[in-house]
């Protein structure tokens, strides 16, 4: 059990995908105009993250290592389809807030990022956990820039309005593709101020995958990024 | 010993210019300016102007005192750079809305990138595309002898007439260093004989601005309107105090002239055929993009340097 609890803290904190793997970029800058979006963003990722997880943890024997990016792709796409529907059926107005950015979580980097690093070589439990923390690291970091980007933007937290119109001008620029930048830009540097206080207590955090360090072997995408370094 | 060459490393002749002496000067060429936008505008404008210009001298100084560096204002770049954001505000802006301007000027654009010299663009048009963006109502409310008005170029757009005049002294609505050309062409002819500026840039700005218009402006070959469009709205501003800033324009002579040419070319398109009648800053701040490859493709051949590949 304490190896679930372990993944679970490594998801939310150690290795929070938005702030400290910089994985799924692409709906954390363009979701995360208000709190909500990002909160639902971050559920819907979740949901499909654990069954991912689960169902690919659960395959990892059956699925011929050659083909496992398509077989991978399949069963996140079937996911996202169910999903998808689902969201439609009952949370239409959050379905039409987030658009394109819904079927778009077939291809996001930390669905298959855990696949391939983590669910395709574990057991089936640590797996959903995994999928669990990773999800909830998610969620938070969205929720987080959409707070801040509504409250700057429109003075509100979750379409409440806590800041009166009276006297506080909204900051439109916020819920506008460059505060989307700026907000992840800081709450990146406050990360990396965590990070060096993590580090002078020897309690070191995961350094950045990817991309960021250019070390294409330990990255979980390294099978189908197209921007890779020769070898 | 005696008879060894002492030799010292270059260079070997030294230049009284400081970066503070420059921006001093700089400072002095838009006094004509700022005074006429307080004559202009009354004492909100210079309310704001001071505002500005003490937010982004703190700012500097807080953030260098917060990161351990040395402290950097006494060079002057903070009040130069204070006073041409306050130049390129309307005077009924709030406050505070100028604070936060001043702040991400100094804090965002300029010392984020490493302080003066390192930062890409201006420091002042980025604060000032930044309110735009952010108060669009507050940015855009220009106030003058206490009624509304809409800026010489806006009318133009509408399709009424300008009194050209007007626009060359100054009394019209808009921001409050870029009403009056008179004034700044006084600043910019001090620059200009103190050697500060390089007339490479603003002139081919200018000149490809004119063609510009003539060419796409839809009035023919018609000087007034021509006069007007020049005299109208921040371009007299941007081509001598902002497009020639040291750190964001290009070095190389011909870089000069084609930064030049490409302001002119994205202002004409931005006035002309955009969705407002004002694009100076956004030209300016676009072309400080450009000036890496713009150095890139006019570094001059040196002497006795053979072209490739002949």
């Amino acid at each position: 059990m304490n190896k679930n609890i372990e993944r679970l803290y490594n998801g939310i904190i150690k290795e929070n995908p938005s702030f400290v793997l910089m994985l799924g970029m692409c709906p954390t800058l363009a979701v995360t105009t208000a709190a909500m979006n990002g909160l639902g963003m971050g559920l819907s990722t979740t949901v499909v993250l654990v069954c991912s997880n689960l169902l690919i943890s659960l395959f990892r024997k059956v699925i011929p290592d050659g083909v496992r990016m398509p077989a991978f792709i399949v069963i996140v796409a079937s996911l996202v389809t169910m999903v998808e529907f689902i969201m439609k059926a009952y949370t239409p107005a959050l379905a039409t807030q987030l658009g394109v950015y819904i079927p778009l979580i077939v291809v996001n980097c930390i669905i298959l990022g855990r696949a391939e690093s983590y669910a395709s070589k574990n057991p089936v439990v640590p797996s959903i956990f995994d999928g669990i923390g990773m999800g909830l690291g998610f969620t938070f970091g969205l929720t987080c820039i959409g707070i801040i980007r509504e409250i700057l933007g429109a003075g509100q937290i979750f379409g409440v309005q806590i800041l009166s119109l009276e006297w506080f001008t909204p900051i439109t620029i916020f819920v506008m593709a460059p505060g989307a930048f700026l907000v992840l830009a800081f709450l990146v540097a406050v990360m990396n101020i965590v990070r060096e206080k993590m580090e002078a207590k020897g309690k070191p955090l995961a350094a950045p995958s990817g991309c960021l360090t250019g070390d294409c072997a330990s990255c979980g995408q390294s099978a189908m990024c197209t921007g890779k370094k020769s070898e | 010993m005696s008879d060894l060459f002492h030799v010292s490393s270059s260079p070997h002749v030294r230049s009284k210019d400081t970066s503070s002496r420059i921006m001093l000067y700089v400072a002095l060429a838009l006094l004509p300016t700022t005074a006429f936008g307080i004559y202009n505008f009354g004492y909100r404008a210079l309310i704001l102007i001071l505002v500005t210009v003490a937010t982004c001298v703190l700012s500097e100084w807080v953030f260098e005192k917060i990161i351990h560096k040395k402290s950097t204002i006494n060079d002057f770049s903070a009040v130069v750079t204070g006073l041409l954001l306050a130049l390129n505000l309307p005077a009924t802006l709030p406050w505070w809305e100028a604070v936060i301007g001043g702040v991400f000027a100094i804090v965002i654009v300029k010392m984020m990138f490493g302080g003066l010299g390192q930062n890409f663009i201006n420091p002042a048009l980025g604060a000032r595309c930044f309110l735009l963006i952010a108060f669009a109502a507050d940015m855009t409310n220009f106030v003058i002898d206490e009624y509304t008005g809409a800026t010489p170029l806006a009318a133009m757009r509408n399709g009424e007439a300008v009194n050209t005049m007007n626009m060359l002294i100054g009394k019209t609505a808009g921001t409050i260093g870029e009403t009056s050309v008179i004034a700044i062409l006084i600043g910019a002819i001090f620059l200009i004989l103190m050697g500060v500026i390089d007339l490479r840039i603003p002139g081919s700005y200018l000149v490809t601005f004119v063609i510009f218009i003539l060419l796409f402006g839809g009035h023919g070959l018609d000087w007034n309107y021509v006069t007007a469009q020049l005299c109208g709205g921040g371009i007299m501003l941007g081509a001598f105090f902002m497009a020639t800033d040291y750190v964001t324009s290009p070095i190389t002579p011909n870089g000069k002239l084609l930064f030049g040419v490409c302001l002119g070319v994205l202002t004409g398109v931005f006035r002309m055929f955009g969705a407002n009648a004002e694009g100076v800053s956004f030209a300016i701040i676009l072309s400080n993009l450009l000036v890496p490859m713009i150095e890139k493709i006019t570094i001059p051949r040196a002497f006795g340097q053979v072209k490739e590949g002949k």
